[in-house]
């Protein structure tokens, strides 16, 4: 089939929860998430109580698949950043290694020039560690949960 | 594509909703959201035009219950029926887990299913899916109105694998979540197939 399951370990996924808290003190920025390219919600750090995180990745995804689609047209490969600007709060989205979203929402005690420096940084350690992951999803034993899935299991989810 | 997070222990899987415009996608997710209890769904959010249809797409993420102590979750999509919007359709496929292709019913609407389906399968195809080997499920709905098609036809000319269908009136709810619970079905049986086959 097309692509493998994005998986996501507890080692690797300590140290993307660090590089997104990281991120948000180090780029002054209210809340910062990772998004897979399908719109599921990897990480989240920040004020994030009052934010509907779920529908967020899933738009977010949406609009870069959109803007994908549209660098495309233009036999661009991608447009790997986008910035949009508010009246209180702003948002840079950034591709990482043609695989995740990086997401950081700032306002004034923070810069689009800062944001950028930072999200850089947090890129390179973002790809370290999404290499690591997709070596140890191939691995043998790495997906036991879905070979251990029974025929009871299926029918019970909706006995509830 | 399903997402697996062990720290988390969550699986979360993607089902599209596809058909021709009008044949009561939006309606599906409408009635799930709505009779769905409140701990186990997030909000449904509508990427829509002013009149009402679809321009990009739906989306309304549901908790299933749990499978060896992992949370399962399911994120519903819907795609925009008219031709127009196929750049938008294609990308909603994009790591699709599983699909419903959901008929309307009406005599008149055969035309349009038929081309849907097509365009489904072209457009699986161009991000490297087959339709016959994919978790998929067809529904025909619009039951409930008078110029409609005998099922049989229409299973002859929608479903000619026999892939589960299921008869649907979506604005009541009939079908709506027999239809859902055999694509999960499906799709969890798919996850565990591909791992126990792959490492052979
Ligand atoms: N009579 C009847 N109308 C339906 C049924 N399902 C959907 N509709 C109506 O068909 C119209 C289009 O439905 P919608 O869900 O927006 O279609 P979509 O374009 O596939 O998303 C709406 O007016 C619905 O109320 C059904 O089972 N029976
Ligand atoms: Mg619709």
């Amino acid at each position: 089939m097309a692509a493998p399951e994005t998986v996501i370990f507890e080692e690797e996924f300590a140290r993307i929860n660090l590089v997104c808290d990281r991120l948000r003190s180090d780029a002054n920025a209210q809340v910062v998430f990772i998004v897979d390219k399908n719109g599921q919600l990897i990480a989240a750090s920040g004020e994030t109580e009052h934010l509907d995180t779920t529908s967020l990745a899933s738009l977010t995804a949406g609009n870069v698949a959109a803007t994908g689609g549209i660098a495309k047209l233009l036999k661009e490969k991608e447009f790997a950043t986008q910035f949009h600007e508010g009246e209180v709060s702003n948002i840079h989205i950034q591709i990482v290694g043609q695989r995740v979203i990086l997401v950081v929402i700032f306002d004034q005690r923070s810069s689009l020039g800062l944001v950028r420096l930072r999200v850089r940084k947090a890129s390179d350690e973002l790809n370290k560690v999404f290499d690591t992951l997709v070596a140890k999803a191939q691995q043998p034993g790495a997906m036991k949960v879905l070979e251990e899935i029974t025929d009871e299991d299926i029918e019970n989810l909706f006995n509830e | 594509m399903s997402f697996i997070n062990y720290s988390s222990r969550e699986i979360n899987c993607k089902i599209v909703y596809y058909g021709p415009g009008l044949c009561g996608k939006t309606t599906n997710l409408k009635y799930i959201f709505g009779n769905t209890a409140p701990d186990a769904k997030g909000k449904m959010i509508s990427l829509a035009t002013e009149t009402d249809r679809t321009l990009f797409f739906d989306f309304l993420p549901l908790s299933l219950g749990e499978i060896q102590g992992f949370k399962t979750r399911f994120h519903l999509y819907t795609v925009p029926g008219q031709v127009f919007y196929n750049a938008s359709r294609k990308l909603i496929l994009k790591g699709v887990d599983g699909v419903v292709y959901v008929a309307d019913s009406q005599i008149d609407r055969m035309e349009a299913n038929i081309e849907s389906l097509d365009n489904l399968r072209e457009n699986l195809a161009d991000q490297g899916y087959d339709l016959d080997r994919i978790p998929y499920v067809v529904q025909y709905n619009k039951r409930d109105l008078p110029d409609i098609a005998p099922v049989d036809e229409m299973r002859a000319l929608l479903n000619l694998n026999g892939v589960p269908d299921f008869e649907a009136e979506a604005t009541t709810g009939r079908g709506v979540f027999a239809t859902l619970k055999a694509i999960a079905k499906l799709v969890f049986m798919e996850l565990k197939r591909s791992r126990t086959s792959s490492s052979t």
